[in-house]
């Protein structure tokens, strides 16, 4: 016997209404085929089975909310199985997660079937972040994701994906310019695709090809990949469809790596004192719901930097030859999942205390792994901050999150002698890496915004007073 | 000495023809070849065109029969087929001739005769005046297609005809069984029950002509009803045995008389592609199992200077669709990055009344399970359908729920053949039920029934009342 979830719908879709079962008891169904109609906030999505057998018993009906993870129905596919890889956990979580089928779900249903190690207290957290949300700031539109909406990439090929509404004149001028139709979205009524659609879609790959070594002149196409080698003469080799996170992640990263032209600046904070006063009030954040890490204080000491230095808190719109600059101070932090990077924001992490913050962070990372976070709660970012310190590593090289402008990374911090008053002495220091985006920052800007953001490290009372 | 030219051009159908017209247009130098004198194909010869010019008398027939309901009483009529056959040849002749003439104009070279293809970029033409060598960059295979035969009504008998012999109005039987209920036999069957012959059809499947919506066909198939002898579906010829008197037809199926005489029998079954062109075998052009030949979206055949348009390149075996696709692979030839990606290629069936529809049916829609809404409007609210005492036909379109966007058009009904332009050029254009309910339609005519379609969409039909639920 084995069970069929819900599969992930995609970036922040969590749950879903079902609209249409497909299959009924008894049924065979194959591996692909289509066997339920999900109705999501963003669209009406097909769910193909990942599973093959006879239909043996199904646990929604038209009209449930199902979370991801839900357990659809179950299939004899024949064997005695049962003992399968994963099917424990999935025994798990099907236990609860039938219930909301006939029952109230009152009870939240505990979707994930993680075997994963526990989740470290601090929220695990990694270089860089998929966001290339709506409008971030103000500026140029980010480049959403054309992809047909109508079908979220749950899995290969859909089967009702309507054609591009476009005009005969209109596919022609795709076709010739190297556009796939089926990529832009349409403006008009009824989402029809106008000549100015394509263009200003081939405007956007180009632009987010970035300028050098731009391709000859209607050469969309000519940005192609290269021809991938046959992998499979060295070896054996296994191919994976990109989730839809590592796919919006993928063209996000190389948006900003193509746009921002990135220094990065290193320095080391002696973080001895900050660590007392972190022990100091750990159990009073502990009983307020929060952990009072490393990453909760640099927050707060991002936040008070991003007021002191305002090209911090700015974004560059170069179509109108502007510079945006901010008057709310929203901090993100990169948080790695089980699916990918996210970067939730602290918003307005300046008018919060450093409890305040550690509670919130702890609500949001938790948010991130349960797959809760909304579109709008990744949005807004005024500056990134990325801590890889509880993983390892000496210094890295941060992307800026564009239209973010810097971004902090954070290393393994470690007890090293450090030279004081005639000795040597063991201090506890933290690595700090700085990449900026140097058409707006300067080198000399960044080094005194990194020195201020160790002075305020190494002086954590400063910290006490202004938080 | 061979002929050498940038584009050859087998067949002068309506693919071929226009593929050698636009060519030439383009400035390429290109030979056309055919068996016939002139340009035309099937579609002029023995397809479309004689066809229509048949089907224009036997509405004029039927109108002056019905006439007497309207106070105007016309003696029956008497037919002179000698005459009507001169008139639909007369048609035959001037637009064959005519299209002969344009090549000429166009200079293009237009070869008569049967070619045999000696390699990938040569054949041969055997003509009256011997055999010539032609060598090409580029070939268009533009064969077409002939009807269906089947082992079980294969007999060698002058009271035996499919769509050519039928055409060619031999004379008009007392009795014609028409075997397939497709848009061939409806229509012959039309002709020759207006005529006078007694018609019987016989359809394999449960319905005439299978692939259109149903409620299309049933104002059709009412009428049909009076006009024709009898409609058997169900049912399956399994034996024809002539005799002295006609033809023994022997049935399986739903029909209650398992044999029956006829005159004459019109074997319309299907077309099967011409694929089996000579020497084709010199080239790597392939066939797939149907025996259609395998092309591109480019209608490029696996050789590369090869290309194959029409109906010898696959469904559906219209002439429109093989005019389309011959611009396709001329602009392809040509270097230009054209593919062959219509969104709706429209399908008339010219019988009396007309069924015509384009883009997606409302059983594709339930197939596919796209989400659609269907709005329909009956032509009973349609003024101009009332003054032509025509109030049977239907305009419907299926659109996309969310968006109102046409994704398909059916039309049954009088002159529906016309209107259903309006219902292709809509969906290509990606046009939404609004913007059909927004464009005004001239009064009276048919083509309302396409904008007080769109308004049933919204609830809003100024001729129906029938308020959109909630």
């Amino acid at each position: 016997m084995t069970e069929f979830k819900v599969p992930e719908l995609g970036e922040n879709v969590a749950s879903g209404d079902v609209a249409k079962v497909l299959v009924s008891v008894g049924d065979t169904v194959k591996k692909e085929q289509p066997v339920i109609e999900l109705e999501t906030d963003k669209a009406t999505i097909e769910v193909p089975s990942s599973v093959s057998g006879v239909v043996k018993e199904i646990k929604v009906k038209k009209g449930d909310k199902v979370q991801v993870g839900a357990v659809i129905f179950t299939v004899d596919d024949g064997g005695a199985a049962g003992n399968g890889a994963g099917s424990a956990a999935g025994k798990a979580a099907a236990a609860p997660a039938a219930a909301p089928a006939e029952a109230k779900p009152e009870a939240k249903p505990e979707p994930k079937a993680e075997p994963k190690p526990e989740p470290k207290a601090e929220a695990k957290v990694v270089s860089m972040p998929p966001r290339p949300s709506t409008a971030l700031g103000a500026g140029q539109p980010v480049e959403t994701p054309a992809a047909p909406p109508a079908t979220t990439p749950v899995a290969p090929a859909p089967s009702n994906l309507m054609p591009a509404a476009a005009s005969p004149a209109v596919r022609r001028l795709a076709r010739e310019i190297g556009v796939d139709i089926n990529s832009v979205a349409g403006t008009g009524p009824a989402g029809r695709i106008s000549q100015e659609d394509v263009k200003e879609h081939a405007r956007r790959i180009l632009s987010s090809v970035g300028s050098a070594g731009a391709p000859a002149a209607g050469g969309v196409a000519a940005r192609a990949s290269r021809p991938m080698p046959d992998f499979a003469k060295w070896g054996e080799v296994q191919r994976e469809a990109w989730s839809n996170i590592r796919r919006v992640t993928s063209e996000h990263l190389s948006y900003s790596w193509n746009t921002v032209p990135h220094v990065t600046q290193f320095d080391k904070a002696d973080v001895t004192a900050l660590e007392e006063l972190r022990k100091k009030f750990k159990d009073q954040v502990v009983k307020a719901g929060g952990n009072l890490t490393v990453t909760s204080m640099l927050v707060k000491v991002l936040a008070t930097a991003l007021q002191k230095f305002p090209q911090f808190n700015a974004s560059i719109d170069p179509d109108r030859g502007e510079i945006i600059y901010k008057k709310y101070v929203n901090v993100g932090v990169a948080v790695d999942t089980d699916r990918g990077l996210l970067v939730p924001v602290i918003r307005d992490a300046n008018r919060k205390n450093i409890t305040q913050i550690a509670v919130e962070l702890q609500q949001l990372a938790e948010k991130a792994r349960d797959r809760k976070l909304t579109v709008e709660e990744m949005s807004g970012g005024s500056m990134s901050l990325s801590n890889l310190g509880g993983i390892g590593g000496t210094y890295f090289t941060p992307i800026v999150n564009w239209p973010e402008v810097a971004i902090l990374g954070v290393s393994r911090g470690g007890t090293e002698p450090v030279w004081k008053d005639g000795q040597f002495v063991p201090r506890q220091t933290l690595p700090l890496s700085l990449s900026y985006d140097h058409r707006l920052i300067d080198g000399a800007d960044a080094i005194r915004f990194l020195r201020w953001v160790v002075e305020a490290i190494e002086q954590p009372f400063l910290l006490s007073l202004i938080g | 000495m061979a002929q050498t030219t940038q584009i050859a051009v087998l067949g002068a159908g309506p693919g071929g023809y226009a593929a050698a017209f636009y060519a030439a247009d383009l400035g390429m130098q290109v030979t056309l070849i055919d068996v016939e004198k002139n340009p035309g194909g099937v579609c002029l010869y023995r397809g479309c065109i004689p066809s229509k010019a048949l089907l224009h008398v036997a509405k004029v027939v039927d109108e002056a029969t019905h006439a007497s309901k309207w106070g105007v009483t016309y003696g029956a009529p008497s037919i002179d087929v000698d005459k009507l056959r001169a008139y639909k040849q007369g048609v035959v002749d001037k637009l064959t001739a005519g299209v002969g003439s344009v090549a000429k104009l166009r200079k293009v070279n237009f070869v008569q005769g049967r070619a045999t293809l000696t390699g990938p970029k040569s054949l041969t033409v055997k003509t009256a005046a011997g055999d010539e060598e032609i060598q090409f960059q580029h070939l268009i295979l533009a064969t077409g297609s002939s009807p269906t035969k089947i082992p079980s009504l294969a007999l060698d008998s002058p009271r035996m005809m499919d769509s050519t012999s039928a055409l060619e109005l031999p004379d008009v039987p007392k009795s014609l069984l028409v075997v397939g209920g497709g848009y061939i036999g409806l229509e012959l069957g039309t002709v020759y029950a207006t005529l006078g012959s007694k018609v019987s059809v016989v359809e394999m499947t449960g319905g005439l002509l299978p692939g259109a919506d149903r409620d299309l066909v049933q104002p059709l198939e009412k009428r049909l009803k009076t006009l024709f002898a009898a409609i058997m579906v169900n049912t399956k010829v399994v034996k024809v045995a002539e005799e002295k008197n006609g033809i023994r037809v022997t049935f399986e199926g739903d029909v209650a008389e398992k044999e029956q005489l006829f005159d004459r029998v019109l074997v319309s079954i299907g077309r099967r592609p011409n694929s089996k062109v000579p020497g084709l075998e010199t080239t790597r052009v392939k066939v797939d199992a149907k025996g259609f030949i395998e092309t591109d979206p480019q209608r490029r055949t696996a050789e590369p200077s090869i290309f194959a348009i029409g109906d010898v390149a696959g469904e559906p075996m219209l002439a429109h669709k093989a005019s389309h696709e011959a611009r396709v692979a001329v602009e392809a030839i040509a270097g230009h990055k054209a593919v062959f990606e219509p969104q709706a290629i429209p399908a008339v069936v010219f019988t009396d009344p007309e069924i015509a529809w384009c883009g997606l049916t409302e059983a594709q829609a339930k197939e596919q399970n796209v989400d659609v809404e269907v709005a329909k409007f009956p032509w009973g609210a349609l003024s101009r359908a009332i003054t032509v005492d025509r109030p049977e036909g239907l305009t419907k379109l299926v659109l996309e729920k969310s968006t109102g966007r046409v994704l398909g058009v059916g039309i049954s009904g009088s002159g529906a053949g016309e209107l259903i332009a309006e219902g292709v050029l809509a969906i290509e254009m990606g046009a939404s039920a609004e913007d059909l309910k927004m464009v005004i339609h001239p009064h009276p005519t048919l083509s309302e029934s396409v904008m007080e379609s769109a308004e049933v969409f919204f609830g809003q039909s100024t001729h129906v009342y029938k308020p959109k639920k909630k």
